[in-house]
């Protein structure tokens, strides 16, 4: 038994090893915030996800795709989980072009739970025309796409100050200390009370950044609470399996002298 | 477990027996006589065996649903992980499993060294190992270009024009390569073919590599020869199998912790970024595995001399058993070389944690050392040390206690009754 | 392997039937997602409804539109094609439906183009009842879409489907 010990400290120390690197050179300590869907059994918080929902159309979704999501999946299950109606309703808000019809001819129609959320713009040299030259990103997978996730999002939106003295920043361009290189495309897009909260939650920046990264695990991780699910199960089954196995081996070398 | 001719007990068994040997095939797979002190280190060839059939099985699947083009690749992977039923697990499992069997097979390798498996009669089982872990590592670079995200894109670039290198045919051979001026969608393609290929090719070679190894046998702690199977040695099935699953299930959970509860900590956070040719992400970094090698190519300052570096580190542990020059197994009863193999331990684990860092200042120098170690490990200290190295006294048998102590008469005693039962 | 093996029979095969029996049982979990991947996902179940403009459709015309990947034939049936649909008795179908039950309102009848034979589109217009044949096996179909002679076991079949308005069929 000692010797798998060993093993085990050996294959995690060897794996952590090859890890270090992502974190080894971010500088500056990101604000860390005690998320909801963190740790075994981590959930997200549905009135959060609804809100986050809301400050990313009210907020985001001038500059910023969703191009992976479906209206369908604000109603799914370990979402937003919004109502079938609720859902319907907030997609036929938006229209697709659709066609061609028996004509030939492109036309628009509401959407429908099935299609993809509507983009705010047609592609990437337009989105860039309008914002500057800069590509404001798809945000369907932005918390995995940048090291630290959730913590490095939220930093970001409240990571807006004043240039320090002597660093100069041309039109368009914000000072954020948690960007790489600290320069910013972006202005900063939070302030208080810009959304109004149906469920009478004040809409402070700090409240808002926190809905929106929850939403934005979410979209990113959409079967996160089933994969915790399973997860957990899963684990419990082997430990099992594991001490059954373990006794079957000790029965079966029973009669040989050689320890195992 | 005896060696003597297998005739199936029944008649329908027989006559398929008598014109397709299977079953005298499975008989002795099952029989097949292990040494009985092999440790936990050996449970990994069963491990390893489990990895490649995971990653077949996912990966098969997983073409069911991935579409090789670049417009559509990352799409593709997305929609697999929001709408395929389960998608999101399979595909966790395969891309994490990649990382389970490098950590494996780096275990099983390591093995290898301490207890000196390579060394004759078992050179082919080791060189056949070799190339295994060679198309491994190639496979594994191939599939993680699949996605389609920057690190793909990016990394597959780096990769790639490390043929450039080549004096006069490098651009031709690049271009070849990528079937067109830059890493392109021909590129994706035939990248996804070779790597839905290379693992049908690793198992032919996994059968040559166990079937080499069944025929002079496993090595043993000891590293002595096995004198008499009937004592020193137990079936196959049940003993080895149960062990092996018990290994097997504590592996599991540490994979399974991944899959379930950190599935992107082994990944990068950029090959979430869908690949753009315009932009390199400002930190281009391998995936884990491949660290060792990537120090050594960056440590080199001249680019041609750079990969020959990075190819020689690999070239170098396939002619290890002629390198080698002791007699002596294992580390065991080998004090000096023991110390010298924690040193590469170490070294192997340095030089990965440099492949992570920038190729700048401190870091390269520190780089630098550690692949000049390694190849002079392989290439000067092992050749003079097994032939200075004054060993340890072998035991007889690899029943007899091992350090210190006298065998004990009463044990051997027992244990050959309980044999001659078998 | 060994006597031992049988010295303590009970307690042995109590912990090795339940290892395998856990194990058993731990397999077939492991190969339900690796079975389940294969059946329609989210997008393909989420699959809209396809609504169909049938203003430009004159009596005795059909079309047929792609739902699901499948066929749909909608046809504007003439009186005498209700009328001979309608005179049916059901004692002569293989499968016995009313016309009234497969078209609601008598003057449209949609269906799934599929022969529920071996899955051929069928020709329109075309076989004993002058309505639907299908080429592959000999199957002939009436005005009803009821399967009168050939090898097909059943009535094409009718999907879910709404008139939205006078010009408009919601299919799905």
């Amino acid at each position: 038994m000692k010797n798998f010990f060993k093993i085990i400290f050996f294959s995690i120390l060897l794996v952590n090893l090859g890890n270090q690197k992502l974190y080894a050179e971010t500088s500056i300590e990101l604000l860390k915030v005690d998320w909801s869907f963190k740790s075994f059994f981590g959930k997200f918080d549905r009135a959060s996800l609804q809100r986050g929902y809301q400050v990313y159309t009210e907020v985001c979704a001038s500059c910023h795709s969703l191009k992976h999501l479906s209206y369908r999946n604000l109603a799914e299950k370990g979402g937003p989980e919004f109502s079938e109606e609720e859902a319907k309703a907030i997609a036929s808000n938006f229209e697709v072009i659709d066609g061609p019809n028996s004509d030939g001819e492109m036309y628009e129609r509401p959407a429908k739970l099935s299609d993809k959320f509507v983009m705010p713009y047609a592609n990437e040299e337009e989105a860039k025309s309008a914002n500057g030259g800069a590509y404001p990103p798809d945000m369907s997978v932005l918390v995995k796409a940048r090291k630290g996730g959730a913590d490095y999002i939220y930093s970001l939106l409240l990571g807006y100050e004043d240039p320090p003295s002597g660093m100069k920043l041309d039109d368009g361009v914000y000072y954020n200390k948690y960007m790489y290189g600290n320069k910013i495309k972006m202005a900063s897009p939070l302030s208080d009370d810009i959304v109004e909260y149906a469920d009478g939650t004040k809409a402070t920046t700090d409240q808002m950044a926190k809905d929106v990264v929850t939403f934005l695990m979410w979209t990113a991780e959409p079967h996160l609470e089933a994969r915790h699910k399973t997860g957990f199960r899963v684990i419990i089954y082997l430990l099992i399996l594991t001490v059954l196995v373990y006794f079957s081996m000790k029965r079966i070398w029973s009669s040989i002298e050689s320890k195992v | 477990m005896s060696n003597h001719e297998y005739t199936p007990k029944s008649k329908i068994g027989k006559w398929f027996n008598d014109r397709l040997p299977l079953l005298t095939l499975a008989n002795h797979l099952t029989d097949y006589p292990t040494p009985k002190n092999l440790n936990y280190w050996w449970t990994f060839g069963g491990i390893l065996t489990f990895c490649l059939i995971t990653q077949i099985v996912t990966g098969v699947i997983l073409g069911m649903h991935y579409i090789a083009h670049a417009d559509l690749a990352f799409e593709s992977v997305e929609h697999i992980m929001r709408d395929v039923n389960y998608g999101w697990l399979i595909r966790y499992v395969h891309a994490n499993g990649a990382s389970m069997f490098f950590l494996a097979v780096y275990i099983h390798i390591f093995r290898a060294l301490y207890y000196g498996s390579y060394k004759s009669p078992r050179e082919v089982i080791w060189i056949i190992g070799m190339l295994i872990y060679f198309l491994m590592m190639a496979t594994a670079f191939m599939g993680y270009v699949l996605p389609w995200g920057q690190m793909s894109f990016w990394g597959a670039t780096v990769i790639t024009n490390l043929f450039s290198a080549i004096p006069l045919v490098g651009e031709s051979i690049t271009n070849w390569l990528w079937g067109g001026y830059s890493v392109d969608n021909p590129t994706l393609t035939r990248f996804f073919s070779l790597h839905y290929l290379f693992p049908f090719l690793i198992l032919g070679l996994v059968v040559l590599h166990i079937w080499a190894l069944h025929v002079p046998g496993n090595n043993n702690p000891i590293g002595i020869d096995i004198e008499k199977p009937s004592k020193d040695t137990v079936p196959f099935h049940p003993y080895i199998v149960i062990k092996d699953l018990f290994a097997l299930l504590i592996f599991l959970l540490v994979f399974a912790f991944f899959v379930f509860f950190s599935p992107n900590i082994l990944g990068h956070a950029d090959n979430y970024i869908e690949a753009n040719p315009l932009v390199t992400p400002a930190h281009i970094v391998p995936e884990w595995y491949l660290l060792p090698f990537y120090a050594i190519l960056r440590s080199v300052p001249d680019k041609l001399l750079g990969v020959i570096a990075m190819f020689a580190a690999i070239f170098v542990l396939v002619i290890l058993p002629w390198l080698d020059t002791s007699k002596v197994r294992s580390a065991i009863f080998r004090p000096i070389y023991k110390q010298f193999y924690w040193f590469l331990v170490a070294d192997v684990l340095i030089l990965g944690y440099m492949g992570a860092m920038p190729a700048e200042g401190t870091y390269l120098l520190i780089a630098r050392v550690a692949t000049i170690y390694y190849f002079a490990h392989f290439l000067i200290i092992l050749p003079f040390l097994g032939l200075k190295e004054k060993t340890i006294e072998l035991p007889l048998n690899i029943t007899e206690p091992v350090l210190g102590g006298s065998a004990n008469p009463e044990m051997t005693k027992n244990n050959s009754n309980i044999r001659s039962n078998l | 392997m060994s006597d031992s093996d049988k010295k303590k029979p009970n307690r042995r095969d109590f912990i090795l039937t339940a290892t395998a029996a856990a194990g058993a049982v731990g397999v077939g979990a492991a190969v339900w997602p690796l079975v389940d991947q294969m059946n329609p996902d989210a997008s393909v179940k989420a699959l809209a409804s396809t609504e169909v403009d049938i203003s430009s459709i004159e009596p005795g015309q059909s079309i047929t539109v792609l739902w699901r990947g499948k066929p749909v034939f909608i046809k504007r049936r003439t009186e005498d094609e209700i009328k001979s649909a309608r005179a049916v008795d059901l004692k002569d179908l293989k499968h016995p439906e009313k016309d009234e039950d497969r078209a609601k309102n008598p003057e449209w009848l949609v269906m799934l183009g599929v022969c529920t034979h071996l899955g051929c589109v069928p020709l329109t217009d075309k076989g004993d009842y002058n309505a639907w044949f299908c080429p592959c096996h000999g199957s002939h179909y009436d005005t009803s879409g009821r399967i009168r002679k050939g090898p097909a076991p059943t009535n094409m079949e009718v999907p879910k489907y709404e008139f939205v308005n006078n010009n408009t069929i919601k299919i799905g």
